[in-house]
């Protein structure tokens, strides 16, 4: 039987983009699926065939039992979307917005009123419930916009990059959000271009470049393949470098990388930061000098790397400019 | 996640006409909410037509020849109906820019993957506009009396005919912004919609009968000016204002300018209602 979300050979061109290049997927009821991949891989392209906005050129496409082409409305009633953009009206206050789709989810208006400042509640708007959405900052919006995605608890949700362009403390909020979301059963796609997001929010993930799945799995799965965590230190004296890998290959989960040249090291581990401090500890104790030592994860380059032996064409970093970030704790401060 | 309130979306709605003016006056709501949170929209809205009353009276007037005479107050008199036909098609770049807004900002996408009436979005801004439309004309109409326009000043008329008259104005405007509609939807940008909704309008309502007699055009301009569908509303509230400039022409919407009024707004909302909606329907930002 298939999942909750279903993709067969989805294939979407735009002129001469192959934007999606037959995409397959099969997301498990109450499960999520992590899209990870680079800006202009076909992400928000395959989302919006998903949720009924975008015909896709060919393939087949089921949401919740129901034939997304075939049937746009029926799969409307089942699902919530949270664009790549937060889509609120900035002239409508949080509790307008909430109302409105309310009502056009074809609730009554008690009932809309209702899930509204539940929502609201929820969400931590509440105190902002009544100010144009105008006025907040970009982490509200975004909880607001998701919010809206969840007005009639649809049992399949889309979310388009949900943190990109967020400050830390917003993102880490957010994922607490979504986390307590599927925790009541909801299936999830959900894009995004950082593999740690990916690896904390999703069961399975999917990569995608150039309109293509280019592998999937869990995300230890992924790890595995492209070596997981790292700790990497340069020695200070090129003569101690062989004490150096004696400690490593002590502590660490494969053999080490030695790099003459730069007086670099690399080995994998497991253990995080622990672990970290115990190399440090060790090599002090034997006094070996270094100048620089790091605790590496792998990114979506890494995982890029590891599976095309190319790092990912960004065209621009995701993340939000400092400047943004900034922007948007003092607007949550000044709240 | 708490779900005191029941949130099952309410099954498939028993009558699609009543859920698409239900939807409509969700969105037409929600577009008048706006309104009232930007209110120097409608300020300039209303200032424009009261600017060109002023400039048009008080400039052009005692210059332009109506029938046989250029006598200011005739001027004015003939030229409020063309000024109000002019301020109800402007409807048309409020239109344009609000819906190329609501997809710049993603809220298109927002209501397409919501189970709402297709045509909804669209005739919930254009109801909206209407609603703007409408204050604008009595302000417009205070201020004209205000400077010294009266109807009947040519030949009698009746409060059924001016009220008919303002009907064929408010629907020409509504009809326009349906236009406006298919513009906001082609177009990149809002400021892109705001030009393109009102460029086109200045040929539009300058080659007409709305600020001269057209009957003193030359010939093929004024072939060209009476056909307009523009003109004949000018006509036809000219007429039923009783006001003076009633061109007498061999064209038939000047002649049966009440009916080719109506008819040109009805065709003007159904080419173009089906021309947006279907442009709605795969409309991506
Ligand atoms: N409406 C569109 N018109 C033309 N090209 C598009 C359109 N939408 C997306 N594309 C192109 O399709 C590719 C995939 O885009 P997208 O799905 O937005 O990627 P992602 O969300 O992963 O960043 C890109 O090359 C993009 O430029
Ligand atoms: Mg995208």
């Amino acid at each position: 039987m298939p999942g909750a979300i279903y993709a067969e050979g989805l294939v979407k061109t735009f002129g001469d983009v192959r934007a999606l290049d037959g995409v397959d997927l099969d997301v498990p009821e109450g499960t999520v699926l992590g899209l990870l991949g680079p800006n202009g891989a076909g992400k928000t392209t395959a989302v919006r065939c998903l949720t009924t906005l975008l015909r896709p050129d060919s393939g087949k496409a089921v949401v919740a039992g129901i034939d997304v082409v075939r049937q746009p409305n029926e799969v409307r009633r089942s699902i919530g979307l949270s664009g790549q953009f937060a889509a609120v009206d900035e002239y409508l206050t949080g509790r307008e917005n909430l109302q409105m789709v309310g009502r056009l989810y074809q609730m009554k208006g008690r009932a809309a009123k209702a899930r509204a400042a539940e929502l609201l509640e929820q969400f931590h708007l509440a105190d902002a419930a009544d100010r144009p959405t105008k006025t907040y900052s970009g982490g509200m919006r975004r909880r607001l916009d998701l919010a809206a995605a969840l007005v009639v608890s649809p049992p399949v949700m889309f979310m388009d990059e949900p943190t990109t362009g967020l400050d830390p403390r917003n993102r880490q909020e957010l994922w607490g959000v979504i986390k307590q979301l599927v925790a009541g059963g909801t299936t999830l796609l959900l894009t995004t271009q950082y593999l740690e997001e990916a690896d904390h929010l999703a069961h399975d993930i999917a990569v995608v470049d150039h309109g293509r799945v280019i592998a999937r799995g869990t995300s230890d799965q992924l790890k595995a393949r492209t070596g997981g965590e790292r700790v990497e230190l340069v020695v200070h004296e090129r003569d101690r470098m062989g004490a150096a890998a004696e400690v490593l290959a002590a502590f660490g989960k494969g053999s080490t990388t030695v790099e003459e040249h730069t007086r670099k090291l690399t080995v994998p581990v497991t253990g995080g930061a622990k672990l970290l401090a115990e190399v440090i500890r060790e090599l002090d104790v034997r006094g070996i000098e270094i100048d620089d030592i790091g605790l590496r994860r792998p990114t979506l380059d890494d995982v890029f790397l590891s599976l095309t032996g190319h790092v990912a064409e960004t065209e621009e970093a995701g993340e939000g400019s400092p400047d943004d970030a900034g922007h948007d704790q003092e607007k949550e401060a000044a709240k | 996640m708490s779900t005191a309130t029941d949130t099952a979306p309410v099954t498939a709605s028993a009558n699609p006409v009543s859920q698409s003016i239900r939807d409509s006056l969700v969105i037409a709501r929600r577009n008048l909410i706006r309104m009232t949170r930007i209110p120097e929209m409608v300020l300039f809205g209303i200032i424009q037509p009261v600017m060109f009353v002023v400039l048009f009276t008080y400039v052009f007037g005692g210059s332009m020849k109506i029938g046989n005479t250029t006598d200011a107050g005739v001027y004015k008199d003939f030229l409020m109906a063309g000024i109000f036909a002019q301020t109800v098609t402007f409807a048309t770049a409020g239109s344009a820019a609000g819906i190329a807004d609501d997809m710049q900002k993603g809220l298109v996408d927002r209501f397409r993957s919501l189970p709402m009436a297709r045509g909804a979005v669209l005739t919930g801004r254009t109801v909206a506009d209407l609603v703007q439309t409408c204050i604008t004309v009595l302000v417009l109409a205070v201020v004209a009396l205000l400077v010294g326009w009266r109807t009947g000043s040519a030949e009698p008329t009746n409060a059924a005919k001016i009220l008919g008259a303002f009907a064929l104005l408010l629907l020409l405007g509504y009809a326009f912004t349906w236009i406006g509609a298919l513009i906001g939807l082609s177009v990149r940008t809002p400021e892109a919609a705001t030009s393109g909704g009102i460029i086109w309008l200045f040929p539009v309502t300058f080659v007409s009968n709305a600020f001269v007699d057209s009957s003193q055009m030359t010939p093929w301009l004024r072939h060209i000016a009476e056909w307009n569908p523009f003109s004949a509303t000018v006509q036809a509230t000219r007429e039923l204002f009783g006001n003076p400039g009633v061109v007498q022409s061999d064209a038939w919407p000047m002649q049966h300018p009440v009916w080719a009024s109506l008819i040109w707004s009805v065709l003007i909302i159904a080419v173009f209602r089906s021309l947006a909606v279907r442009k709605y329907r795969s409309a991506s930002a």
